[in-house]
Parts: structure tokens; C-alpha cells; sequence
């Protein structure tokens, strides 16, 4: 199923065709994704909504790369990405492909500047990373202070709360400059006041930066404040609607 | 970059990984340690072995030798002469030595070797092994006027002293003679109170010995009845002599020998044969330089016969290689080989059984060796180097060496499970951070870099603390062996077995390079499985792992 919405070429940032997933364990297999078609435009903010086991999430993992699709294609640009070798995969990943997590998904063993900085520490080797190592710290601490996190840059994810840890997250996601942010319910773990302050963080990322976003939910209310709405259904885009 | 800084973040937080080279660090100390030991051990034993035996025996295989040794060692002078350092003759016969402690005599088994003074100490480090200075400096078989030392020339502050060798020498023998005088005048009072003289059982035997001789051949001048010899000096002086075996040392014609000034042939026997070691370490002299003994040999020729002779003994021989302090002793060649019929009476050109040949420092001894086995034929002169000359234990002790290594490697296999075990529970625990890792763009090769480069830093610090441990051990052991003596009451180390006080150590830069490659190499290739199996990790999987 094409989407007349978001079918333009050249103003779409990442788009998935007739992605199918199903997961075999043992005799019974699950089909997941029956065939969606989803588009976001370039500096667009979409958030995909649906009920749990819809294959929200799982969308999201095949549209960053995380998993490879059954069926169907990704495109990131224009181009097709799903079928790249590995390496390529993980390049992508680490330079055009930012992701946020519900469970924030920080390594412990690292303070909160440091886990910024790992999407740079894995791009460069020992020598690179020398010569870029001051300009880089610089910028993990001007975006954690962007934040409000400037007090906490050495301090271990133990150490802070869910909000902080979900904006050291998205610092850590956008570190390197990604062409498209994708979030798979960033709000989950959080109480309401800082749910909001994350969404409105993303919105502001997207009207002052033009970063393409996916937000993936199941909070309608959330799902409002994003520019358009996919909502998924049993393996199914079910509508496609700009937000109210 | 992200992979060293997860790897020393891991090192300082995952203290169980660290416990699991605990192993490996012991395994390195052990193996450190006892190689150290090990190859102390050899090097004193082939020191010990090499000082006595020259490079390279010429030798023959009759016990009566072979004629010339000055022709011969002119031949291998030509063979092999701008490699050879040295030569000197040797004449070396299985012997019997007996010498009395108080009034029992005691026998050994010896082998008593001729030896040119000459000569010697230009083919063996003989002369270092002497315990008067003089005689180390120009060996003499003149018995000396004291000064014998009474520490360890060679280990003088480990080893306990020798105060009995303080008054060896001349002084020694004219107090003996003294006591000797003595102990006659009172058996001869005693005889004279009970008129019926009592003598000791070797005296007895001497004077038999003594009478049957006498009536078989024409005494001597200078043969004396058995009741004038001393206790100790019982026979020489009632033995009379045949041609062609003469007196070392003739006495003088018509007197009797005044033992307080005058010495038969002198002779250097091993210190094991006139002492022995207490569990203290400290030695214990039946018979010092100074006292006579006798010595029972075969002369040459066949059927080989048995002669005997008095030697006084004018210093000790210490190679602290007990095989040969217990069982040679040195007699000058000239004497030996009169007394055994090796010099032609016609043309006065003598016979010798060995030729010891001392090489230079460049030549390779297999080399001159095999060049001497072609100019003289096998089946009579048997060639061979000092190492062939001790090979089977040598050779025993390399084997023993490397069997040894081996078994301790084991451990370090061992410990290597170990640390798989615990990198297998460490990819688990990590399961998360690696599904992480992979979502922010780590590469699968990257993520075995981390467990691979973990097991690396690991390797290092457990065999970089064995290497410490094991260096610290090897250059304090005899301390630490004092201690585990102090502390349990036990003798862990017995100078009496050992004939050394100090273990002996010697570290080979080359065996602990060796080591520790292995060490590191085992707790690499530990983290192998563990690392391809975290690459291999789903990267959704991994991020629901709870």
C-alpha cells in the first residue's frame, strides 16, 4: 500500500516498502509486518501509533537498521539501504541514523559525557580520536547543557533520573548529526512532566533544526503533538493523517 | 577508541574477571620460579662437572694406557692444534684408600688419578678447588706448614667454618706423632706391668703380613719389626718394595723415616673422603692434611697386581660436585707411574691412560672432537667431550626441565578455562550494553575487539603481576626459605644433600619472555569463543535482554 502523502521522492527522508517481518519460534511463526508502506519527509515528524504487537517498534528497528526486513525495502534518501553489507549497515547507523530508546538504553560503565561521546568514539580509531578528542568533548557538553545537563556530565546513569537519562540519550543520538532521529517511546519510562519535556524537545529539534523524526507510541495524546500520524494495525498501516 | 576505553572501564569494574587471573599470575610465578631454580641447579652442576673434567678426554682403554702421551700430544697438536688451549697426561686407576680413625680402619673405594702440577690447572680449574691459598695459586704435593682456610674459599660468608683445618699441615702431623709417642710409651709400660703385650688387631695383621713378606724376600735395610711402627703408620715402614715398583718417595737407607719431619708421597684426596656433613652443615674431618693413609692400586701390565703404598695427604679437593669430592684422589703422575710400572726401564719413555685437552673459548668441542676420532682409530682411544662424559645426566636434567614446563603450563591452561568461563558470564551480564553498542554503530569485528582486547589487558596483568611475583620470589628464595624454616622447624633445604648453602638461581630473560607470550597468549585465545559469540549477539535481542 503506497501513501499519496508522503510518496514524493526527493522530499522523502526514509521510507519503507511493502516491509513484511515475521519471527519464527520453533512450529509457529509470527508475522509481524504483512507488507507497510511508510514515508517521512524530510524534516518531517511522524509518529507511528498502535496498539502493543502492532509492529510499531519493530518498524523501527528495520527503518534504523537494527533488524533486516523479511520482505520489502528501506530507502534512506532515496536509496536502498536493507540490503547494504554489514559494515555498511553499521556505518549508517553510527552516522545518519540516530535512535532513542524507552529504557534509555545508557552503558553504565560511563559517565553521562562519555555516553554521549561513544557514537564518536566508535566512528574514530585511537589515533583519529586524539586529534578530535577536544572539539568532540566540547560539543557532547554544549549539547548536555542544551539539556540542562551541565551539571551532570561526569556523573553515572545511576546517578540520574529517568528525564535526565532519556535527554542524555537523545545528546548521545544526535552527537553526530544524524539525518533522522528515530524513537521508540522515549516517554515510556517517564512521569508525565518529563514525557512532556522530551516530546517538547523533539518538537523543538525538528521546527529549529529540521531534524526528520519518528516517534514511535502508543500515547494518542503524544502522537498528537508530532506533524503527522501512522497508525499501524495488526501488521497493517491502518490510517495515515497529519495531526489534529 | 570506544573499545580500550570499555576495556579498562571493564578491567576496573569486573573484579570477578580479575579473581580469574589470579590463576594465571601463579601460574607465571611458579613457572618463573622454578625455571630460575632449575637452571641455577644445572649451571652449578655443569660448572661442577666442567671444573674437574677438561673440554675434551683422550683416553685409552687398557687400564695400562698407552705409550708416549708426549708423541700423542704432539699428533693432536697437529691435528687440532690452533684450537687447543692446553693438554696434560693423566693416569687414572680404580684404587683402595684406608685411613685409620682412632683405632679403626676405614676403606673406600676410590679413583686415584695422576696428575702433572704442572700442567693441570691449564686444563681444569682444579686448583680452584684447593683449600690451602698456596696451593691454589701452584698446586705442590709438599704437605704445607698451616694456613689451610678455614672458611669456604668459594662461599666464604654462607657456609660455616672448619676450625679443624686450622692447625692441618705440619702442625697436625707433629702433633700426632706426639700422641702417637705417647700411646706407645703407655702400652709399653702396660706391657711391661703385665708382661704380655697387647696390640691392636691391625697391628697384629701388619706384623704377619710383615714376617711373611720378610721370609719370602731379603729385608730391606730399612724394614723395621711391626712393634716399631706407629699406630697410625703401622706397615709402610715394614713393607719392603719390589722392582720395577719403587717408593714414590724412597726412605732413606739405613734410618727409620721421622714422620714429624719428613712425608711420603703426597696425595689430595676429595674432602667427601675424609669428612662428612652434618644436617647443620657443618663438616666433620675424620683425617686431615697431615695424616698418612694407604692406598691399594693395580700396577699395568696382565694380570693387573696389587700394590699398596703410604701417601700423606697435603690438602683437600672441593668441587662441591660430590660424585667427585667423594671419590678422586690426586697423586703426582710420576709417582703413580713409577709405582705402576709405566715407565719402559729401557728407554725410560712412559705410559699415561689420558690425555685431558683444554680448548679455546671460539672452538666448538663436537667439532675437535669428531677431527681427533679421525686421526685415531676408535678401537683404541676413546675421544669425548666433557657433555658426553656426563651426558645421561644431562641430559636427564633437561628432560626433567621440560616435563616439568610442561606440566606447569597446564595451570596456565587451566586458568585459561577460568577466564572463558567468566567472559562467557561477563557476554551475558553485558548482553545489553553490546545490543547497544551495536545500535549506535559498532561493528561485529568491534565488538570481539572488545572481549578480545579485554582478555589481552587481563593476560597482561595477570602474567605483568606473575612476573613480579615470580622475580620477587626467585631473588629472595633463600630468605623466604629461612622464614618457612623458622616458622615450621623443618629443614626445607639440606646443605648435607646439596653441598651448597645457597639455592642457586639464575633468571634467562629468554625463558620469562617465553612465559609470559604464553600466558598472554592462552588468556587471548580464552576470550576468543566468548568475543565471536558477543559479535554474533542479535542487536534487538540484545536490546530486550533483561
Amino acid at each position: 500500500m503506497s501513501n499519496p502523502t508522503f510518496s514524493s521522492f526527493a522530499s522523502t527522508m526514509l521510507e519503507a516498502r511493502q516491509v513484511r517481518k515475521r519471527y519464527t519460534s520453533g512450529s509457529t511463526t509470527l508475522e509481524v509486518l504483512r507488507g507497510v508502506d511508510f514515508a517521512l519527509p524530510r524534516g518531517g515528524f511522524t509518529a507511528v501509533v498502535g496498539q502493543s504487537g502492532s509492529g510499531k517498534s519493530t518498524l523501527l528497528h528495520l527503518l534504523g537498521l537494527l533488524d533486516a526486513p523479511d520482505g520489502g525495502e528501506v530507502r534512506l534518501e532515496g536509496r536502498r539501504i536493507d540490503n547494504l553489507p554489514a559494515v555498511e549497515r553499521d556505518r549508517l547507523r553510527n552516522t545518519a541514523i540516530g535512535m532513542v530508546f524507552q529504557a534509555y538504553h545508557l552503558l553504565p560503565e560511563l559517565t553521562a559525557v562519555e555516553n554521549v561521546l561513544t557514537p564518536l568514539l566508535i566512528r574514530h580509531g585511537i589515533w583519529d580520536w586524539f586529534s578530535r578528542r577536544r572539539e568532540a568533548r566540547r560539543e557532547a557538553e554544549e549539547l548536555l547543557d542544551r539539556f540542562g545537563l551541565s551539571g551532570r556530565l561526569h556523573h553515572r546513569p545511576r546517578q540520574l533520573s529517568g528525564g535526565e537519562m532519556q535527554r542524555v540519550a537523545i545528546a548521545r543520538a544526535l552527537i553526530t548529526r544524524p539525518r533522522v532521529l528515530l524513537a521508540d517511546e522515549p516517554t515510556g519510562n517517564l512521569d508525565e512532566a518529563s514525557g512532556a519535556g522530551i516530546i517538547e524537545t523533539l518538537g523543538e529539534l525538528n521546527r529549529d533544526r529540521g531534524l526528520s523524526i519518528v516517534l514511535v507510541t502508543h500515547d494518542a495524546g503524544i502522537a498528537r503533538q508530532a506533524r503527522g500520524i501512522v497508525r499501524l494495525s495488526a501488521g497493517r498501516v491502518e490510517t495515515v493523517a497529519p495531526a489534529a | 577508541m570506544y573499545k580500550l576505553l570499555l576495556c579498562w572501564r571493564y578491567l576496573r569494574t569486573r573484579w570477578i574477571a580479575l579473581a580469574s587471573v589470579i590463576s594465571v599470575t601463579l601460574g607465571v610465578a611458579t613457572m618463573i620460579v622454578v625455571n630460575a631454580v632449575m637452571a641455577g641447579f644445572s649451571n652449578e652442576m655443569q660448572t661442577r662437572i666442567h671444573g674437574i673434567l677438561s673440554d675434551l678426554v683422550f683416553e685409552s682403554h687398557s687400564l695400562s694406557g698407552f705409550q708416549d702421551p708426549k708423541w700423542h700430544m704432539e699428533e693432536i697438536e697437529r691435528a687440532a692444534g690452533d684450537q687447543i688451549a692446553g693438554m696434560t697426561p693423566t693416569v687414572a686407576v680404580p684404587a683402595m684408600l684406608s685411613f685409620q680413625v682412632r683405632n679403626q680402619w676405614v676403606t673406600r673405594q676410590v679413583m686415584f688419578i695422576g696428575i702433572d702440577p704442572a700442567t693441570h690447572a691449564q686444563v681444569s680449574d682444579f686448583g680452584r678447588y684447593l683449600q690451602h691459598p698456596a696451593n691454589r695459586q701452584q698446586l705442590s704435593f709438599g704437605l704445607r706448614e698451616g694456613g689451610y682456610d678455614t672458611t669456604d674459599s668459594q662461599s666464604p660468608t654462607e657456609t660455616p667454618t672448619r676450625p679443624a683445618l686450622e692447625h692441618a699441615g705440619w702442625p697436625h702431623r707433629r702433633m700426632r706423632v706426639e700422641r702417637e709417642r705417647l700411646w706407645k710409651q703407655r702400652l709399653e709400660s702396660q706391657a711391661a706391668e703385665n708382661g704380655n703385650p697387647t696390640r691392636p688387631v691391625d697391628q697384629q695383621v701388619d706384623a704377619v703380613l710383615a714376617a711373611t713378606t720378610a721370609a719370602e724376600q731379603p729385608a730391606p735395610a730399612a724394614a723395621t719389626t711391626a712393634a716399631d711402627a706407629t699406630p697410625a703408620e703401622p706397615a709402610s715402614a715394614v713393607m719392603p718394595r719390589q722392582n720395577p715398583f719403587q717408593r714414590a718417595r724412597p726412605e732413606p737407607q739405613g734410618r727409620t723415616m721421622d714422620p714429624a719431619k719428613e712425608q711420603f708421597t703426597g696425595i689430595v684426596p676429595g674432602i667427601g673422603l675424609a669428612s662428612f656433613r652434618n644436617r647443620e652443615g657443618v663438616d666433620q674431618f675424620l683425617t686431615l692434611p697431615g695424616d698418612d693413609v694407604k692406598i691399594t692400586f693395580p700396577t699395568a701390565g696382565t694380570p693387573p697386581k696389587a700394590v699398596s703404598d703410604t701417601f700423606t695427604i697435603v690438602d683437600f679437593y672441593e668441587s662441591k660436585m660430590s660424585e667427585y669430592d667423594s671419590n678422586f684422589v690426586f697423586v703426582p703422575i710420576d709417582a703413580l707411574q713409577r709405582m705402576r710400572g709405566m715407565i719402559d726401564p729401557q728407554t725410560g719413555i712412559p705410559s699415561v691412560n689420558s690425555i685431558q685437552i683444554r680448548l679455546k673459548p671460539e672452538a666448538d668441542l663436537n667439532v675437535v672432537r669428531d677431527k681427533l676420532r679421525q686421526v685415531f682409530p676408535a678401537d683404541l682411544y676413546a675421544i669425548a667431550t666433557w657433555r658426553d662424559k656426563q651426558g645421561p645426566l644431562l641430559s636427564a636434567v633437561d628432560m626433567e626441565m621440560a616435563v616439568l614446563n610442561i606440566l606447569l603450563f597446564l595451570i596456565i591452561a587451566v586458568a585459561g578455562f577460568g577466564i572463558l568461563a567468566i567472559f562467557f558470564m561477563i557476554v551475558v551480564e553485558k548482553t545489553r550494553d553490546i545490543g547497544i553498542l551495536k545500535a549506535l554503530g559498532a561493528t561485529a569485528s568491534g565488538i570481539a575487539g572488545i572481549f578480545l582486547g579485554y582478555g589481552l589487558f587481563l593476560g597482561l596483568v595477570g602474567a605483568g603481576a606473575g612476573l613480579a611475583l615470580g622475580l620477587g620470589i626467585t631473588w629472595n628464595i633463600n630468605q623466604i626459605r629461612q622464614a618457612v624454616e623458622w616458622c615450621t622447624g623443618a629443614r626445607v633445604f639440606d646443605p648435607s644433600i646439596y653441598y651448597f648453602f645457597q639455592i642457586p638461581t639464575i633468571v634467562d630473560p629468554a625463558t620469562i619472555a617465553w612465559i609470559i607470550v604464553g600466558a598472554v597468549s592462552i588468556a587471548v585465545g580464552s576470550s576468543v569463543l566468548p568475543a565471536v559469540r558477543a559479535a554474533r549477539l542479535h542487536a534487538v535481542e540484545a536490546l530486550r535482554h533483561e
